[in-house]
């Protein structure tokens, strides 16, 4: 009796489920993104269906895939089939290319402004009253400071974290590296908790109640202050920043063989259009376009910014530098 | 023997019973609970609504196949084995045993990534699975893999202590009576071992369905075609969408109470069986 039990279920969750889950044979792009962008995706999804629907005809089925930005590079590489890569930083998708080879090394030319539709910032988050006086990045360094910050690690938010703390150091001690090395030294000492992705840091912050002050995406920091409660944190902009600036790319050699070159480059390039650069707005991050960041004006503040390239010359610089074994990031933390 | 079990001053049994109850109401009576509060906080329609959803809908369908398919696959992999280690004598056996508890020992993480390093796209079978458009890692067969090398000892580890307990003899009676192998088996081997089987089954099951660590590593995460149960939980968590992530989490404790229930249900039946057969000894 038991034995025929389960072979009626069986057959019938076969019969239901299966064909949905092996076989869905309409088209499909899987978009492979990193913590943050869950929420902007969501929405820029059911708009990009709607705009390929009118184009072409087709009806498309887009998947997400989220975690931290390293992560899911050593996800796509070891063959999660991506179409489209959207991670926090160029260097993860410059890794894809090293070991994979699923798209050119040129992919970062393919597309305006670097391959980045939008831009972020790193900003910090602290608690409503904003009891620790926190102001600008030396107050982080303080003793008796509790920080919460991803680890670099696995986290593309959390790279460029500790670089916004690197460029304020340089800046403030005339490109002393040594100087600059101490003070992130003195910020680390601070961290209680180092989560793989920025989501786990938001979620430490915000939901568990960890820590005196998160460094943050802007984007992931007014996220967090609209969907929990204004009255409960604060965004405090440093005296300057980083110039965040999240690449996207078309993983060549997968769309090819889901046929879906076509769909997963126009799904890149309407990022750029007026409807995806207003998503991107509505979702917190700095559009490329003039008109729509005139439009949300009053919620981006005017912050001083550098580029990666005007700190360190690029991503795979500062990768070898900081973030490599032996970097500086492991000659402060732990060793 | 009323009188030897009140022998006890009154004040250290009430004090014993009292930690008892207070731990259990404080580790998890509590945080059950507040997993079903959590969830229906905003209302039964909310509650239901974000269980009837398509990505809940996929996960939870994803979870069930997973279940079917690791669960008999176990029990087959696991009388099998047990038959052969309580049964017979043969070279090696001990190995094989330490093989069977090895998942146990093993990280949920290392149970993962040995797939990964398989048949992921660096590994040794990647480009061979990709020219032939088959997916396993990141897809749901991975996910069966993971689940099936987690689960794999809990029907045998039940088996063979019962298997061995009850020793030959009644088996080669059967055979002396001229029984063939499959007969011996279906007739005598199996209805001894029935309950024993049954609670190793809903240990497998509840490990299978409650499976994250293993699971999460081959996943990909894509949502509504390869996340679990407990993935879309953790999901919904991370997105701030509190109610929906306990209101799934409920359903998961829900079906723990139900092993639970169902655990009970035979050890109890289990009992009664094992007392008859000791009486039916004693009169022969």
């Amino acid at each position: 009796m038991r034995k025929l039990i389960l072979i009626v279920l069986t057959l019938f969750v076969l019969g239901t489920g299966a064909p949905q889950v092996f076989a869905a044979k309409q088209k499909v792009l899987l978009n492979v993104s990193y913590d943050p962008t869950r929420e902007l995706y969501e929405e820029y999804n059911k708009a990009f269906i709607k705009h390929w629907q009118e184009l072409s005809g087709e009806t498309l089925e887009i998947n997400q895939s989220h975690g931290g930005s390293g992560k899911q590079a050593r996800a796509v590489i070891d063959g999660l089939d991506a179409d489209i890569v959207t991670l926090a930083l160029a260097y993860d998708i410059d890794s894809i290319v090293e070991k994979s080879g699923l798209l050119p090394a040129a992919w970062q030319q393919k597309l305006p402004h670097n391959s980045s539709p939008y831009t972020s910032t790193i900003v910090l988050l602290v608690r409503k009253g904003n009891p620790k006086n926190i102001k600008d990045w030396d107050d982080l360094a303080k003793p008796g400071i509790n920080v919460i910050t991803p680890n670099p690690k696995t986290s593309g938010g959390a790279r460029w974290n500790y670089l916004a703390a690197w460029g304020y150091a340089l800046k403030k001690w005339s490109n002393d590296e040594a100087k600059a090395q101490d003070f992130l030294r003195a910020i680390f000492r601070n961290v209680s908790i180092l989560d793989s992705g920025a989501r786990g840091s938001t979620t430490t912050f915000v939901e568990r109640g960890i820590g005196d002050v998160l460094i943050s995406w802007e984007n992931e920091a007014y996220l967090a202050v609209n969907e929990l409660g204004k009255d409960k944190f604060e965004i405090i902009i440093p005296s300057v920043s980083i110039l965040a600036e999240p690449p996207v790319a078309v993983v060549e050699r997968n769309a090819s063989r889901h046929g879906t070159l076509k769909a997963a480059e126009e799904y890149l390039n309407y990022l750029y259009s007026d409807e995806g650069q207003e998503i991107a707005a509505k979702n917190y991050y700095r559009p490329r376009n003039e008109a729509i960041a005139q439009k949300y004006a009053d919620q981006f503040q005017p912050i001083s910014l550098f580029t990666i390239d005007e700190l360190l010359g690029g991503w795979q610089k500062a990768q070898k530098t900081h973030f490599a074994d032996k970097g500086t990031f492991d000659q402060i933390y732990g060793n | 023997m009323a009188v030897h079990l009140r022998s006890e001053p009154v004040w250290v049994r009430w004090t014993l019973i009292g930690m008892a109850l207070a731990f259990l109401g404080l580790f998890i009576f509590l945080p059950l609970s507040m997993v079903f509060i959590t969830g229906l906080n905003k209302g039964i329609a909310v509650y239901f609504k974000s269980i009837n959803n398509p990505d809940a809908l996929s996960a939870i369908r994803l979870t069930l196949i997973t279940a079917l398919v690791a669960v008999p696959l176990n029990l087959i992999f696991g009388v099998a084995a047990s038959w052969a280690i309580a049964k017979f004598d043969f070279y090696g056996k001990s190995f094989l045993t330490t093989l069977i508890d090895l998942p146990l020992s093993v990280s949920p993480v290392i149970s993962g990534l040995i797939y990964v390093l398989m048949f992921g796209a660096q590994g040794p079978f990647g480009t061979w699975l990709r020219d032939h458009g088959i997916k396993i890692i990141f897809a749901p067969p991975a996910i069966i893999l993971a689940t099936i090398f987690v689960t794999f000892p809990m029907v045998a580890r039940e088996l063979i202590p019962v298997m061995k307990a009850q020793g030959n003899d009644e088996e080669e009676a059967a055979l002396t009576l001229g029984a063939s192998g499959f007969q011996t088996f279906w007739r005598v081997t199996l209805p001894n071992i029935k309950w024993g089987l049954l609670y190793g089954v809903i240990l497998c099951n509840a490990r299978a369905m409650g499976e994250f660590g293993a699971v999460s590593v081959v996943s990909g995460h894509i949502r509504g075609q390869t996340n679990t149960l407990p993935l879309h939980i953790e999901i919904l968590y991370n997105e701030y969408n509190f109610t929906a992530a306990f209101a799934a989490a409920s359903l998961l404790a829900m079906l723990a109470l139900v092993t639970l229930f169902a655990k009970s249900l035979v050890e109890y039946r289990y009992r009664a069986e094992l007392k008859a057969a000791l009486r039916l000894e004693n009169h022969g």
